[in-house]
């Protein structure tokens, strides 16, 4: 019998990124789905699969963790967004010549790693720190520190994930031709219509994006909550980190990740699904 | 052609962009239910001037009137007037009956009256009414011209300003569209302000025509004029190809050339004018036999010739000298290349301009 299958010189080319593919990115996250199904505690990956994790994660407490990292996630992007839009929009068309340094400054922390800046705040906002040791130390106010508050574990949120909302929304604005303003306001649209009617709808692409973007990231944060939150809040990546180290239940920690990953996938999906952004581009 | 009254008045309007002055001291009047086109080549102010009327630049100064009052400082979303763009600027996220009511929808008015109104002005710009829930990017070119157009008379403007917006289009419908629009401008009688790069263009569509070059009004007339008494070489070389001769004004009134050696016969030259060019449109020149058939002639040699579809055009070399020479299919001139040939032309076919 001849071969079943006859592959093309493409085909054939592709077979070394293909596998590269398998190992290095399907296989992990394979292995994390399939290691969700194995008997609690132990490391094998060959025992006989069951839902015993899932079933000891519904009965535990883990659905506060878990909504604590969305409702954190959630409040971050809403606050990115009300802070992120503007400065987008002045980036593109009002500071002129000075966008360029402002991107810039928005882009240089991104060279320092995220844990160094998140100790930077720690020695900025803490007791005798920078800010209220000045304070004290020039003014004789005293003040209590927010640090070690979910108001704290915001500010590093907002602070770490800023530059992936700015810079979709910067796209996105930038993606509005002038000329179609400039007919919105020559046909009678206020500022505000123009805005509304024409603005908003045409650079939603990077809108969804930054959207999507920062939440997916915001509900894997951790550092944030250990960091900044002094562990007062334990989001479910923090959990998911005790089961895999401290508590040494891998397959705990795996359905949990499992789950997370099932929870932001779907949402996701239904966002994608709200907001075509095919539609969004007049490709539809 | 009845005096019109003025609709639009321009007041030597200029605006300075730092140092440069796109728009230099323009001084115009626009009559009501006018077509009035502003030609000039890129960099020339015209689109800027067309900014200045539509309200979207402010004039550095001078006065902008519109039937009498000074309209300078009025936003573009207040004046009754309305801009058809370069780009069309149709609104992507909209279907074509979106686009058409969306000033109907921003004064607004009830979804049926508006309705109405935009399948009225897409019988009248010739889009088939199945298009009315059509997404606008799944438009071809010239409807998506129509349903700009359209979108800008729904706002029912008292004049209408057209931003070069066939110059993208290719040639066989940029056609077809001029005649249509020169057709909506007679169906709706409002006022149309063109601005075009292409003196070709204006001449089919314009009851006026005023040709700016750097920043100003150098001539303004109708089409018949600009192409037949244009006052400046640069009008004159506006459209197609003409040949142009420097030329000084003997004492006896001749017309003297560097590049020739006899004297010419031309138009009798105004008090003043000491020096410039004569100009010949290419159909005023013609193959003779001998000096005497025309009032000047030259002799040189057929270089080439280009078939224009209807029209053939010859090049004749006369010394450094080209000329060019255009003549009707069925009147087409049997020399051969190379031919040693006499061309010649009446004083009263040429024109004399400044630089």
């Amino acid at each position: 019998m001849r071969r079943l299958v006859q592959l093309g010189q493409g085909e054939k080319s592709a077979i070394p990124l293909l596998l590269f593919l398998l190992i290095g990115f399907a296989a992990p996250l394979l292995a994390v789905i399939w290691f969700s199904f194995m008997p609690a505690r132990t490391f094998s990956l060959f025992a006989a699969p069951s839902l015993a994790n899932y079933a000891t994660i519904f009965e535990s407490t883990s659905y506060i963790s878990f909504l604590w990292s969305l409702g954190l996630a959630a409040v971050t992007v809403i606050l990115l967004a009300l802070i992120c839009y503007p400065v987008a929009y002045g980036i593109v068309r009002v500071f002129g010549k000075w966008a360029m340094l402002l991107t810039l400054l928005f882009t240089i922390p991104l060279f320092v790693s995220e844990n160094i800046r998140l100790y930077g705040w720690i020695l900025f906002l803490i007791k005798n720190g920078v800010l209220l040791g000045s304070l004290k130390s020039i003014f004789g106010l005293e003040l209590e520190s927010i640090l070690f508050t979910r108001t704290a574990i915001l500010l590093g949120m907002v602070y770490v994930y800023l530059p992936f909302m700015l810079f979709p929304m910067t796209l996105g604005i930038s993606m509005v031709p002038s000329e179609t303003r400039d007919a919105a306001f020559d046909l009678g649209a206020s500022r505000w219509q123009v805005f509304r009617e024409i603005e908003l709808p045409l650079s939603m692409p990077g809108i969804v994006i930054g959207f999507l973007l920062t939440f997916v990231l915001a509900v894997g944060a951790i550092a944030e909550a250990k960091v900044m939150g002094g562990q007062r809040i334990i989001p479910i990546t923090h959990d998911i980190e005790i089961a895999f180290t401290y508590a040494q239940n891998w397959p705990l920690g795996a359905a949990l990740a499992v789950l997370l990953m099932l929870v932001v996938g779907v949402l996701v999906l239904l966002a994608l699904r709200r907001f075509d952004l095919d539609r969004f581009l007049g490709r539809r | 052609m009845a005096a019109r009254p003025t609709i639009l008045s321009l007041k030597s309007v200029r605006k300075i962009f730092g140092t440069l002055a796109a728009v230099d001291s323009i001084n115009l009047d626009i009559g009501e239910g006018e077509f009035f086109t502003i030609v000039g080549p890129s960099g020339s102010g015209k689109t800027t001037l067309l900014r200045m009327l539509a309200g979207m630049e402010q004039p550095t100064s001078g006065d902008i009137l519109l039937r009498g009052e000074r309209i300078n400082d009025l936003p573009a979303n207040r004046r009754p007037t309305c801009m058809v763009f370069q780009s069309l600027a149709l609104f992507p996220h909209r279907t074509v009956g979106e686009n058409i009511e969306f000033s109907l929808k921003i004064r607004g008015e009830a979804r049926d009256k508006r309705k109405a109104r935009a399948l009225e002005l897409m019988d009248l710009l010739r889009l088939p009414q199945a298009y009315y829930g059509k997404n606008v990017m799944k438009c071809s070119g010239g409807e998506r011209q129509r349903v700009a157009l359209a979108r800008a008379l729904a706002y029912d403007p008292q004049i209408l300003f057209f931003d070069e917006p066939l110059s993208a289009i290719d040639y066989k419908l940029r056609k077809t569209l001029e005649k249509e629009l020169k057709d909506i401008h007679r169906e709706t009688k409002k006022t149309f302000v063109y601005i075009t790069h292409s003196l070709e263009e204006a001449m089919v569509m314009s009851d006026r025509i005023g040709v700016m070059r750097e920043g100003k009004l150098v001539q303004v007339g109708s089409p018949h004029e600009i192409y037949s008494a244009p006052t400046t070489r640069f009008v004159s070389e506006f459209i197609g190809d003409v040949n142009v001769i420097p030329v000084d004004v003997a004492g006896d009134g001749l017309l003297k050339s560097v590049s020739l050696k006899d004297a010419l016969k031309g138009p009798v030259p105004p008090k003043g004018f000491t020096s410039g060019h004569l100009v010949i449109r290419p159909e005023f020149l013609r193959f003779i036999g001998k000096p005497s058939e025309a009032d000047n002639s030259v002799s040189g040699r057929l270089y080439n010739e280009y078939a224009l579809g209807s029209r053939i055009q010859y090049q004749v070399r006369v010394g450094e000298r080209v000329f060019i020479v255009e003549k009707l299919r069925q009147q087409m001139f049997t020399g051969k290349l190379d031919d040693e040939v006499r061309i010649g032309w009446d004083a009263k076919d040429s024109i004399l301009v400044t630089d």
